[in-house]
C-alpha cells in the first residue's frame, strides 16, 4: 500500500479511534475525553491539509478493497473530496470545542462524544468515497451514528423526532440502494469519474436512466432536505445545539448536498444529464425548495426552527448551482456555497445555542434587546444573518454572485428571479430578528439567566461563533486570493475539465 | 506437514464433538471445559480442512474404504466448508455464552437444583447436536442426510425442552412432532429416489438424474419435509413458540444453526443435485412463499410485545430471504452469484441471530422480564449487550458492510438484471420492515430515561456479554472479508489429488 493509501486510512482513524476509546471511558474522565477529542480533531486537520497539498500537486490518493464480483469499496480523494473533508474537519473541531462547553455538566457525555466522533468519521468517509457502493456504505452509517445524537435528550419529543428521522432516512436509503443496484445492472460497476457513464447507454435505456436519476436524487435528497423530503429536519431541532450544528453544517444535510453533486457531476456527468433533459427537473425542485423553505421560515417564532427552514432553503442553492451545470460559473456558485453555507449556518446555530444556554431564550419574541446583554454573540449572529441574505462582503454574497453570473450567462431569467425573491425573503425573516435584538427594549427578565464571570457566556461557547463569523467576512474579502474556498472550487472546476 | 494433508481430517469435525458429547455425558464435572476444548479442537480441524480445500479443491472421502453404493461417503465442497466454519465460530460463541448464562442462573437465583440439572443436560446435548450438524454438512448421500437430519431434530427438541416450563414442554413436543413429520416426508422421498435409481450417492445422482415422475414425487416429498423443518411461511407455525420458550443459549442454537441445516440440504438438492429437474413454476412458488415469509414475519415481529418473540419472528422473516433467492437462480449465468448471496445471508443471519438471542437472553436474565415497553435505558447497565443487539440488528436490516448487505445486494442485482422486478421490491420492503422492528427495540435500549426507571444490574461475568458482541461484529464485518468466501465458493474443481482415502 502506498503512503497515500495509508494517509486516507489515518484520516478516518483519527476520529474513529478516539470515538471508540471515548465509548469505554467513564463519565467523569472529563479532561482525558476532551483532550482526546481535540487532539483527534487537530490531527485530522493536519492529515487533511497534507492530503490537500498532495492533491494540488497532482498525487492521486486511492485505496481499493474488492469485495466480490462487481462490488468494490473505493476510497479516492479528488479536489471535491478535499473541499468537503476540509470543511467538515475544521467545523468539527469548532463544534467539538463548542460541545465541550455546552454539555459541561449534562449526563451521558461519553455516549454523546463517542457518537460525535463516529459521525464525523463517516462524513469524511462520504467525502472520500470513490464509487456509489462506498458512498452508500458511509451514507447508511451516517444514519446510524446521528440517530443516537438526535434522541440524546430522551424526551418524548426527541424520540418522536428520532423516529421521524429514521423513517425518512431509512426509506431514503432503501430507495438509494435500489437505484444504485438498478443503475449498475445497466452500466456495470461504476467509479466516480468526470465523464459519467457511456453516452451510448442513453439510446437503449433512456427511460430507465431518467427514473434512476430521480430515484438517486430522492435517495440523497432526504438527507439534503429537498422539499418535500425535508420534514425530518425542523423536528430534529429538539437535539442539543451542537448536534444541530453538526446536522446542518458538518454532516447530514451537507452529505445529502454532496451526494447530489456527486451524482450529477461524477455519476451521470453533465453531458448525459443535458441529453436526458434533466436540468429543468433539477431547477424546478431546487427553486421550489428555496422558496418554500424561506416562506416557512417567515412563519416561525422558534429561533431554531426558523434556522432549520432557512437551511432547507439555503442548501438548495447548491442544487440550484448543479441544475445549471452546463455553465461553469453556476457550478462554482453551487460548490462554493457548500463551504459558505456551512460557515454561516454553524455561526447562527452556535449563537442560537448561546442564547438558549445563557439566557434560556428559544423564541424570537423573547429576543428584544438581547444584543445589549450579549453583544459579541449577537455580532456574530448578525454577520451570519447578513451573509445568508447575501450582503457584501460576506461569503453569502460571493455564492449568490456566481450563481447569478451563471444564470445570466445561460440567459435564464427565471433563476435570477428566484435568487432575488429568495434574498428578499431571507431579509424578511432575518432583519426583524437583528432589529429586535439590537434596537428592541428588554421587557421582561430573561427566561433562565445564568451568569458567567468575565464574559457574556462561557468562553468555549463564545470563541467558536466569533471565529466562524470572522471567517464569514474574511473569506468573502479574500475570495479571489489563492487560499480562499473560491480558489479551491475553481481548481476543482479546472480538474473536472471545464 | 504430512499429518495435515491426511484425508482422514474430514472425519474430525464429526468425531471431535461426538467424543466431547460422550465425555460430557460420562464425566459430569468440568463439562464446560470439555466443551470449550472441543470447540477449539473443532475449529482447528475445520481450519485444517480449509487449508486442504484451498490446496486440493473439493474433497471426497469413503469411510473404511468402502465404495459408494455400500460405504458411507463424505464430501466437502465450498458451501459445506463455509457452513462448517460458521458452525465452528458460532459454536465457540455459544459455548462461552452458555457458561456465563448457566453460572449466572445457578448463582444469582434462589439456590435451585433445577439450573444445575439443566446445565448438566445442556452440554452433552449441545455437543451431540453439533456432531449431527457437522455430519449433515459433510454427508455425501441422501440417506445419510436423513440420518443426520433426524439426529439434529432429536437433540434440538431435547434442548428446547430443557427449560422445563409447561409452555416450553408443549412447544418442544410440538417441535419434535413437526420435525419427525418432516423427516418422515424426507425419508419417503429418499425411498422414491432409491426405487427409481437404485443409488443414494449425491455425486452419482447428479450425473444420472433425469426428470421423470418418480423424481418429481421424490423431490416434492423431500422438499415438503425440509420446508417444514426450515419453517418457511406458512409452515412456520411451530417455530416461534419453540424458539421463544427455550433457554437463551438454546434459542441461539435453534435459530442460528439448526434451521440452516435443513435449508442447506434443500438448497443442495435443488440447485446442485437435481437442478435439471426443477421447473420455473416450482421456483416461483417457493419464491412467493419466501416473500410471504418476509412480509408476514416482519409484520408479526413489529407487533410483538416481548423481546424474544420479536427476535423469533424476525427469524421467520429472514429465512424468507433465502427462499426469494430460488426464482432468481432461473436465469442463466447468474446462478453462481445467487449461490454466493445465499451463503452470505445464511452466515450473516446465523451470526447475527445467535448474537441477538444471546443479548435478549442476557437482558431477560438481568432485568427479569423482556417486555419491550419497559426496557428503556438498559444501555446504562448493559452497554455491551445493547451494542451487540444494535449491531446484530444492523445486520438484519442489511446495512453495509454487513454480510446481510452483501447478500441483499447480490439478490437485488440478480433480480434487476434478470428483469424480475417484483422480487427486488420485496427485498427492499423487507429491509424497511426490519428496520422498524429493530429500531423499536434499539431506540428503547438506548434511551436515556429518568433516573427512577433505571434498574441497577451488573452482569455476573463477561461471558454473558462479550460472546454476543463478538459474533455481532463478525457478522458486521463479514462483508469486508467477502473476497475469501467467494474464493472458496468458486473452487469447484479438484485442484490436486490428496493422498488416497480410506483405512481410518
Amino acid at each position: 500500500m502506498t503512503w497515500q493509501g495509508w494517509l486516507l486510512i489515518c484520516i478516518l482513524l483519527s476520529s474513529f479511534l478516539p470515538g471508540v476509546i471515548i465509548f469505554s471511558l467513564p463519565e467523569d474522565k472529563y479532561r482525558f475525553r476532551t483532550s482526546l477529542n481535540i487532539c483527534g480533531a487537530v490531527i485530522k486537520i493536519i492529515f487533511i491539509l497534507i492530503m490537500n497539498v498532495g492533491i494540488y500537486y497532482g498525487h492521486s490518493f486511492e485505496l481499493r478493497l474488492p469485495l466480490i464480483q462487481g462490488m468494490e469499496l473505493i476510497l479516492n480523494a479528488d479536489p471535491l473530496s478535499a473541499l468537503f473533508t476540509t470543511l467538515s474537519s475544521v467545523l468539527w473541531l469548532l463544534t467539538t470545542i463548542y460541545a465541550v462547553g455546552y454539555l459541561e455538566d449534562s449526563p451521558n457525555r461519553s455516549h454523546f462524544f463517542g457518537y460525535f466522533s463516529l459521525c464525523v468519521t463517516v462524513t469524511i468517509g462520504i467525502a472520500l468515497a470513490g464509487n456509489l457502493l462506498t458512498f452508500l456504505l458511509f451514507y447508511e452509517m451516517l444514519t446510524m451514528t446521528t440517530y443516537p445524537l438526535i434522541i440524546h435528550r430522551g424526551t418524548p419529543q426527541a424520540l418522536r423526532a428520532g423516529r421521524n428521522y429514521l423513517i425518512y432516512t431509512m426509506s431514503g436509503g432503501a430507495v438509494f440502494l435500489f437505484a444504485i443496484v438498478w443503475l449498475q445492472s445497466i452500466t456495470g460497476p461504476l467509479d466516480f469519474s468526470a465523464a459519467g457513464f457511456s453516452p451510448r447507454l442513453l439510446d437503449t435505456h433512456r427511460t430507465a436512466l431518467i427514473f434512476i436519476f430521480i430515484l438517486l436524487i430522492a435517495g440523497v435528497g432526504v438527507k439534503g432536505a429537498l422539499v418535500p423530503l425535508h420534514g425530518w429536519l425542523p423536528q430534529a431541532m429538539v437535539a442539543p445545539a451542537p448536534v444541530s450544528a453538526l446536522l446542518h453544517a458538518v454532516a447530514v444535510v451537507k452529505a445529502g448536498a454532496f451526494g447530489i453533486i456527486r451524482i450529477i457531476l461524477y455519476v451521470y456527468g453533465i453531458d448525459n444529464i443535458s441529453s436526458l433533459h434533466l436540468y429543468s427537473f433539477l431547477i424546478a425542485i431546487s427553486s421550489v425548495t428555496i422558496i418554500w423553505g424561506s416562506i416557512r421560515a417567515l412563519q416561525q417564532n422558534d429561533l431554531k426552527r426558523l434556522l432549520a427552514f432557512s437551511t432547507v432553503s439555503q442548501i438548495s442553492y447548491i442544487t440550484l448551482g448543479m441544475s445549471m451545470a452546463d455553465q461553469p460559473l453556476a457550478i462554482i456558485g453551487g460548490l462554493v456555497h457548500l463551504v459558505h453555507q456551512g460557515l454561516m449556518k454553524i455561526t447562527l446555530f452556535f449563537c442560537a445555542g448561546n442564547l438558549a444556554e445563557t439566557l434560556g431564550i428559544h423564541k424570537i419574541s423573547e429576543m428584544k434587546g438581547v444584543a445589549r446583554r450579549m453583544p459579541l454573540t449577537m455580532t456574530a449572529f448578525t454577520i451570519g444573518a447578513l451573509g445568508m441574505i447575501g450582503i457584501p462582503p460576506t461569503v453569502g454574497f460571493v455564492s449568490k454572485w456566481y450563481l447569478g453570473l451563471g444564470a445570466l450567462a445561460l440567459g435564464n431569467w427565471w433563476v435570477l428571479l428566484i435568487l432575488a425573491v429568495s434574498s428578499l425573503l431571507n431579509a424578511g425573516y432575518f432583519l426583524p430578528i437583528i432589529i429586535t435584538a439590537w434596537f428592541g427594549k428588554q421587557e421582561a427578565h430573561w427566561p433562565e439567566e445564568r451568569r458567567f464571570n468575565r464574559f457574556e457566556t462561557r468562553l468555549m461557547l463564545l470563541l467558536p461563533p466569533l471565529f466562524t463569523a470572522f471567517v464569514v467576512i474574511a473569506a468573502g474579502i479574500i475570495a479571489n486570493a489563492e487560499i480562499s474556498p473560491l480558489a479551491w472550487v475553481k481548481f476543482i472546476i479546472r480538474e473536472y475539465g471545464l | 506437514m504430512t499429518i495435515f494433508n491426511s484425508s482422514a481430517w474430514i472425519v474430525a469435525p464429526i468425531i471431535i464433538p461426538l467424543i466431547g458429547g460422550l465425555l460430557c455425558f460420562l464425566w459430569r464435572r468440568d463439562t464446560f471445559f470439555i466443551a470449550l476444548f472441543i470447540s477449539l479442537a473443532n475449529l482447528l480441524s475445520v481450519t485444517t480442512l480449509l487449508r486442504q480445500f484451498l490446496l486440493f479443491g473439493p474433497l471426497r472421502y469413503r469411510m473404511g474404504g468402502w465404495e459408494a453404493p455400500l460405504g458411507i461417503a463424505l464430501r466437502l465442497h465450498g458451501p459445506a466448508l463455509l457452513m462448517l466454519l460458521m458452525t465452528a465460530v458460532s459454536g465457540i460463541g455459544i459455548t462461552l455464552y452458555a457458561r456465563g448464562y448457566f453460572s449466572f442462573r445457578i448463582s444469582a437465583l434462589k439456590h435451585n437444583n433445577r439450573h444445575e440439572q439443566q446445565e448438566r443436560f445442556f452440554w452433552p446435548l449441545w455437543l451431540m447436536l453439533w456432531t449431527a450438524l457437522n455430519a449433515l454438512f459433510l454427508s455425501g448421500d441422501i440417506f445419510n442426510l436423513y440420518v443426520t437430519l433426524e439426529l439434529v431434530s432429536v437433540s434440538a427438541a431435547a434442548l428446547a425442552a430443557l427449560s422445563g416450563k409447561p409452555a416450553s414442554q408443549i412447544a418442544a413436543f410440538r417441535y419434535l412432532l413437526v420435525s419427525l413429520l418432516g423427516s418422515l416426508s424426507y425419508l419417503l422421498g429418499v425411498v422414491f429416489v432409491y426405487k427409481t435409481y437404485g443409488i443414494l450417492d449425491l455425486e452419482m445422482l447428479r450425473q444420472i438424474a433425469t426428470p421423470g415422475p418418480g423424481l418429481q414425487m421424490a423431490l416434492t416429498l423431500m422438499t415438503l419435509g425440509l420446508l417444514l423443518k426450515t419453517a418457511l411461511f406458512p409452515l412456520h407455525f411451530w417455530l416461534p413458540p419453540a424458539h421463544a420458550n427455550a433457554l437463551a443459549p438454546v434459542s441461539a442454537i435453534l435459530s442460528g444453526l439448526v434451521v440452516k441445516g435443513s435449508f442447506f440440504i434443500l438448497f443442495t438438492l435443488w440447485f446442485e443435485i437435481f437442478a435439471s429437474s426443477i421447473t420455473a413454476n416450482a421456483l416461483d412458488l417457493i419464491g412467493l412463499l419466501g416473500a410471504g415469509a418476509v412480509i408476514w414475519g416482519s409484520l408479526q415481529a413489529i407487533r410483538q410485545q416481548r423481546l424474544k418473540l420479536l427476535v423469533t419472528y424476525s427469524t421467520v422473516a429472514q429465512l424468507g430471504y433465502l427462499f426469494i433467492a430460488f426464482p432468481l437462480t432461473a436465469t442463466e449465468n447468474i446462478s453462481q452469484e445467487v449461490w454466493t448471496a445465499v451463503t452470505f445471508m445464511v452466515m450473516a443471519h446465523s451470526f447475527a441471530k445467535t448474537a441477538m438471542f444471546m443479548a435478549a437472553g442476557t437482558i431477560f436474565l438481568q432485568v427479569g422480564h423482556d417486555r419491550i415497553r419497559d426496557l428503556a435505558g438498559i444501555r446504562k447497565s448493559l452497554p455491551i449487550t445493547s451494542f451487540a443487539y444494535a449491531i446484530a440488528g444492523v445486520n438484519l436490516i442489511g446495512l453495509p458492510p454487513s454480510g446481510g448487505f452483501i447478500g441483499k445486494w447480490l439478490l437485488l442485482t440478480a433480480a434487476l438484471t434478470s428483469g424480475q422486478w417484483h422480487w427486488s421490491l420485496v427485498i427492499i420492503a423487507g429491509s424497511l420492515l426490519a428496520s422498524v422492528y429493530v429500531f423499536r427495540v434499539v431506540s428503547r435500549l438506548f434511551l436515556t430515561p429518568d433516573e427512577a426507571i433505571i434498574q441497577e444490574c451488573r452482569p455476573h461475568s463477561p461471558l454473558q456479554e462479550w460472546p454476543a458482541l463478538f459474533l455481532a461484529i463478525i457478522a458486521l464485518l463479514l462483508g469486508l472479508i467477502a473476497p475469501y468466501f467467494s474464493l472458496i465458493l468458486e473452487t469447484t474443481e479438484i485442484v490436486a489429488n490428496l493422498a488416497p482415502g480410506g483405512g481410518l
